[in-house]
């Protein structure tokens, strides 16, 4: 056989296939339509949160930042000073409004500060007892009953924190034993419950990462005579810190944009203080206090909404980006 | 950790109830040296924690009575198993391994893949303690200690066993945390006596020159061959008497293998040594024993140039020579 060699001996092809079509042009086809159908659906869902964000994104550079004839921003009206560095938020206080966002950000401060300190050793602790210590049994207790913790309404939590932490736990304790004032909204009980609805983020994320740490590592340590706490706070840990870091980043996120729980058990009295015990408002409790009043739209206290707003995506949007990107090169270094 | 209680001593029944069987064990599977320990049946005198003072409790060695005794029967035997086997949930991965394994030696372990030679290396040290659902039977006897005896406290046992694995691995540590590892979790902390020991550690295992100017770099930046050996300088750390290598080399060019070999040749005056390969010229030049495992059995153990040169069982020489495996 010399199929190798063009011989002019060899019938060609077009003799021996059926016959085709005369033309490289494509026809229309029911299955093709179909095809282009499915596609564009396809695409449009996925386009829709492109345009919710750009929508969102839009509305707030629209009331707080951008000019239109006609139309004149947050911004256009107190300036970028004043709202940085005045020390009182009274938009709703007609003939006396003052636009400093600082009260505003010293309220989430101390929500966020208190949830973190206790969301997120407690989630990391759960987490190294789920990856490491939990036998199949434990874990599949474990496991379900984070799950529904992170589903609980966020309402639930805020009246957990007004009607119970706060009369049967801060105030018999601090004001009780310690003689404190505690207020009847306090930063506190809304920093503790907030610190419960991240831990268990925190501990599912962290738990991933720490799985993620080759198991080669706790045999290695274990065969040096380490314990089963030796294996996981000096070997596991360590090793997954990135990962552990962006979880940590993530809640916090997600305990600086919470809004229902803090908007009931912390009040709605914007103060520059650091106390946890005082009544307090945060951004996000701001924004929908707002929201229920009788605000009319266009007005200034009605814009200033948007600008806190726009304040707070900034905020999240950052720690999130930060979170990923650690989250991105944590992988890298495993693979 | 569900499974010690399935390491509990053994029942009875798994043990050679008398002496005449034992010897009929030591028969089928000569042994190089055979000691025979009083303690094994009955369970250790002294538990591990005690054992520095207690010392080894093993009577004067004897010739065995084997008539292919080796001139290593003057030696203590170090490790002793007895009608040994091993479950990994109902799958039966090793079954009735009798060996003994003389002091400050190199004992090579050697069988095609899956036949058990990691699992019997793991558990001379209860590595396998991590695996969940496992089960041993028969005696493991350290020094003629029942290492899975309940009051036998691992983590001691591992400081006394160390291990090295196929795979380096490193932890992602600075060099010298990585060698001050074992001691820290002992309790060591002044860097006064961390120091030296780092440096005997990292010489012990001929890593030192590589690395002095830069112990506070990441043990990861080190290349595949470096970071095996800053394994076994690690491993050294914790002052074991015995080292357990499971493949150590085989994921190593020549030239990093032939470190590790040499590295292995100047342990052996010091400690015991149980290495498991797939590479039979090396296990013809780094040991004195080699013992041929087979689909969970120990077929075959004998004196290295001995076990190669003239094979007793077939199984063995269809091995080294290349007819199956
Ligand atoms: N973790 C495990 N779980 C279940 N079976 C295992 C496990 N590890 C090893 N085995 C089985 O035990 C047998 C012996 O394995 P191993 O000791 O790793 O062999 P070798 O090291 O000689 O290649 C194999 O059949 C293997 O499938
Ligand atoms: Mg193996």
């Amino acid at each position: 056989m010399n199929a190798g060699s063009p011989t002019p001996a060899v019938p060609t092809l077009t003799a021996v296939d059926a016959p085709r079509s005369s033309s490289l042009k494509r026809r229309f086809s029911w299955n093709g339509a179909y095809e282009k159908c499915i596609r564009i659906v396809l695409l449009c869902c996925a386009l829709v949160s492109v345009i919710t964000t750009a929508a969102i994104v839009f509305v707030l550079l629209y009331e707080s930042v951008l000019w239109f004839p006609g139309h004149t921003p947050f911004f256009g009206k107190v300036s970028l000073i004043e709202f940085l560095t005045a020390s009182q938020w009274t938009p709703q206080f007609a003939g006396n409004q003052h636009f400093g966002i600082m009260p505003l950000i010293c309220g989430t401060l101390l929500t966020t500060v208190t949830a973190g300190a206790i969301g997120l050793p407690m989630g990391l602790a759960s987490a190294i007892y789920l990856s490491e210590y939990a036998s199949p049994q434990a874990r599949s207790v474990l496991k379900p009953s984070l799950e529904l913790l992170a589903g609980i309404p966020t309402v639930v939590y805020g009246y957990i924190g007004l009607f119970f932490l706060t009369p049967m736990l801060i105030k018999p304790v601090l004001s009780g034993v310690f003689g404190l004032s505690v207020d009847g909204f306090n930063a506190l009980s809304g920093g503790i419950v907030v610190g419960m609805m991240i831990m268990p983020m925190v501990a599912s994320l962290s738990e991933d990462v720490l799985r993620a740490v080759p198991s080669s590592l706790r045999e290695a340590g274990y065969a040096l005579g380490a314990t089963k706490y030796d294996v996981s706070a000096k070997i596991i840990v360590p090793s997954a810190l990135s990962g552990i870091i962006a979880s940590f980043l993530l809640a916090l996120s997600r305990a600086i944009g919470e809004t229902m729980a803090v908007a009931i058990a912390c009040g709605a009295r914007p103060q520059l203080t650091l106390n946890p015990l005082r009544q307090i408002q945060t951004m996000t409790s701001f924004i929908v206090n707002i929201m229920q009043g009788d605000t009319p739209v266009g007005s200034i206290e009605y814009q200033s909404l948007y600008a806190v707003a726009l304040v707070l995506f900034l905020i999240t949007l950052t720690m999130n980006y930060v979170s990923q990107w650690i989250l991105r090169r944590y992988r890298e270094a495993y693979q | 950790m569900s499974t010690e209680q399935h390491h509990s001593p053994t029942p009875d029944s798994d043990r050679p109830p008398s002496v005449g069987q034992a010897s009929q064990n030591e028969q089928r599977f000569p042994q190089p040296e055979v000691t025979p320990m009083p303690n094994a049946v009955s369970g250790s005198t002294g538990s591990l924690e005690t054992r520095r003072s207690a010392g080894p409790s093993l009577p004067p060695p004897t010739l065995g009575a084997a008539a292919n005794a080796t001139p290593d029967a003057k030696r203590t035997t170090k490790i002793q198993t007895q009608d040994m086997g091993f479950f990994y949930g109902t799958h039966q991965a090793l079954q009735k391994i009798t060996l003994n394994i003389p002091e400050r030696s190199v004992t090579a372990l050697i069988g095609p893949s899956g036949c058990g030679k990691s699992t019997y290396l793991r558990s001379l040290n209860r590595m396998n303690d991590i695996i969940e659902g496992t089960r041993i039977t028969g005696t493991v006897l350290l020094d003629g200690e029942d290492i899975y005896a309940r009051d036998v406290d691992v983590v001691e046992l591992r400081k006394r066993v160390g291990m090295v694995f196929q795979k380096s691995t490193p932890f992602p540590k600075s060099i010298f945390d990585n060698i001050a590892f074992g001691p820290r979790i002992a309790g060591v902390s002044s860097m006064a006596t961390l120091t030296p020991l780092v440096e005997r550690c990292l010489k012990q295992a001929a890593l030192w020159n590589e690395v002095k100017d830069r112990l506070k770099d990441s043990a990861l930046a080190l290349s595949g061959g470096q970071q095996q050996r800053l394994c076994i300088a690690r491993a050294l750390a914790t002052n074991p008497d015995v080292l357990l290598m499971d493949e150590p080399a085989s994921a190593l060019d020549p030239g990093s293998t032939a470190r590790i070999e040499d590295l292995i040749d100047d342990l052996r005056k010091n400690y015991t040594i149980v290495i498991v390969t797939h590479n039979m010229q090396q296990a013809a030049r780094v040991s004195e024993l080699t013992a041929f495992f087979c689909m969970g059995r120990l077929v075959e153990v004998g004196r290295t140039k001995q076990l190669f040169t003239n094979p007793k069982e077939k199984e063995t020489e269809d091995y080294i020579t290349g007819r199956f495996g």
